[in-house]
């Protein structure tokens, strides 16, 4: 059976590079599998986990600000974070959420909601994968 | 006892010099391995930028119907300046090459202050923008000697927001890169509006888009407008320890040469004294007998 050339790929390098037998992202327009030989395709991502299947195994990448590019043989997500369940700081992450949280209460116009609520999604995102 | 000072003067400049000389040298070695460090840095950003690059260049070229602001020339009322200079001195020419590149820059473009702005990065740049009375919109002092790219992404992104605002209608962005350990560049480089994107990337992959180009295209090229600012940032980085590392290796070169100069003229004397004090004995014993 023939897997996918999966490469993480973000600013600060490689995050993982490894072959899998199918890849499930959320674009933003919906979740998408992408199995090999799919069409080449380029499609943005939420902040959202990606899973990557092999066998049994699944592995989960925590995304953020990235996107997907798709080759018949080979998928390459470019994120500008992106970290495995390992790599997580959880109590960065749970401060990070904290903050986000208080900021957003905060109905005063000097928050800049729309940078805050990403930050609450990013800590939620991060905190999912850590805890699963 | 003229000589005698002179010869205990001299010794404690050499005693000086070599002591300057060890932290010259200790420094050259700790810029010597942040070199290496950034050096690692830049490269492992390569594949990222590549990677944008191709899929930005293949978008921008296989569809001309796709159109956005950012790719698009118009009309320059002000010019955003990004320049990257260090937060400490010790580092030769470096922040100067790129001072002066600004200031060249701003000559010949521009006669009034409200036609440009300048975002600094580094203490060095800032400190010589407010005492010339530039304008400065935004800054990052205090840069750490291997940036993450959390470090630079608010900048980054509200000079992209700069661009998309219409506040500014032109981003240049002055940095130093990095060729080898002994050879740095002035860059002076267009970064907003992106031009000739499509030519550079032979692309070879058509791709379905979705949801569909235009969309891609805005949440792409910000993107990669941020990813260029942190890639000029590592390269950067990497010049400024490079410059360090020369910088102080010229500095130690310098105290060995003067320790040779010094030490020299110190046998010198302490010659002279020994000659003058058996002169005197001689003399001494000629005038007894």
């Amino acid at each position: 059976m023939s897997t996918l050339a999966v490469s993480v790929v973000t600013p600060e390098g490689p995050i993982l590079e490894d072959s899998f037998d199918m890849v499930i992202c959320k674009a933003e327009t919906g979740e998408i599998g992408i199995m090999p030989k799919h069409i080449p395709l380029v499609a943005p991502l939420q902040i959202s986990i990606a899973r990557l299947k092999k066998a049994d195994d699944t592995k989960q990448v925590a995304i953020s600000g990235g996107f997907l590019e798709v080759q018949p043989d080979k998928v390459t997500i470019l994120a500008q974070s992106a970290e495995t369940a390992d790599h997580i700081d959880i109590l960065r992450a749970n401060q990070a959420k904290d903050r986000a949280e208080k900021r957003l209460q905060d109905k005063s116009d000097t928050v800049d909601r729309y940078r805050a609520e990403h930050a609450l999604k990013r800590a939620i995102n991060r905190l999912e994968i850590a805890n699963s | 006892m003229k000589s005698l000072a002179s010869l205990r003067d001299l010794k404690g400049r050499i005693d000086s010099t070599k002591k300057t000389k060890q932290i010259t040298g200790a420094m050259e070695l700790v810029s010597a391995s942040k070199m290496s460090k950034a050096e690692q840095n830049a490269r492992g950003f390569v594949p990222y930028a590549d990677k944008l690059q191709e899929v930005v260049g293949s978008i921008a070229s296989s569809n001309t119907d796709a159109k956005h602001p950012m790719l698009i020339k118009r009309e320059v009322k002000k010019t955003g300046y990004l320049i990257i200079t260090s937060d400490r001195g010790l580092v030769g020419a470096y922040n100067s090459h790129i001072l002066k590149s600004l200031v060249n820059n701003i000559e010949q473009k521009h006669s009034s202050k409200d036609e440009y702005t300048i975002i600094v990065i580094g203490r060095k740049g800032y400190d010589f923008c407010r005492k010339r009375g530039l304008p400065v919109t935004q800054s990052i002092l205090g840069m750490s000697d291997h940036p993450t790219f959390a470090d630079v992404k608010n900048l980054a992104s509200e000079t992209v927001q700069m661009y998309a605002d219409q506040e500014i209608d032109e981003l240049h962005i002055i940095y130093n890169h990095y060729v080898s350990a002994i050879s740095q560049v002035v860059t002076n480089k267009q970064l907003l509006p992106i031009e000739n994107i499509g030519e550079q990337a032979a692309s070879t992959s058509n791709y379905e888009f979705e949801p569909n180009q235009e969309e891609i295209l805005e949440v792409l090229l910000p993107q990669y407008a941020e990813s260029l600012i942190f890639g000029a940032l590592l390269d950067g980085k990497a010049s400024e320890h490079a410059a360090s590392m020369t910088a102080m290796r010229s500095a130690t070169d310098n105290a060995n040469e003067l320790i040779g100069d010094l030490e020299l003229s110190y046998n010198r004397a302490r010659q002279a004294a020994i000659t003058q004090e058996i002169t005197e004995i001689v003399g001494g014993v000629a005038a007894l007998e």
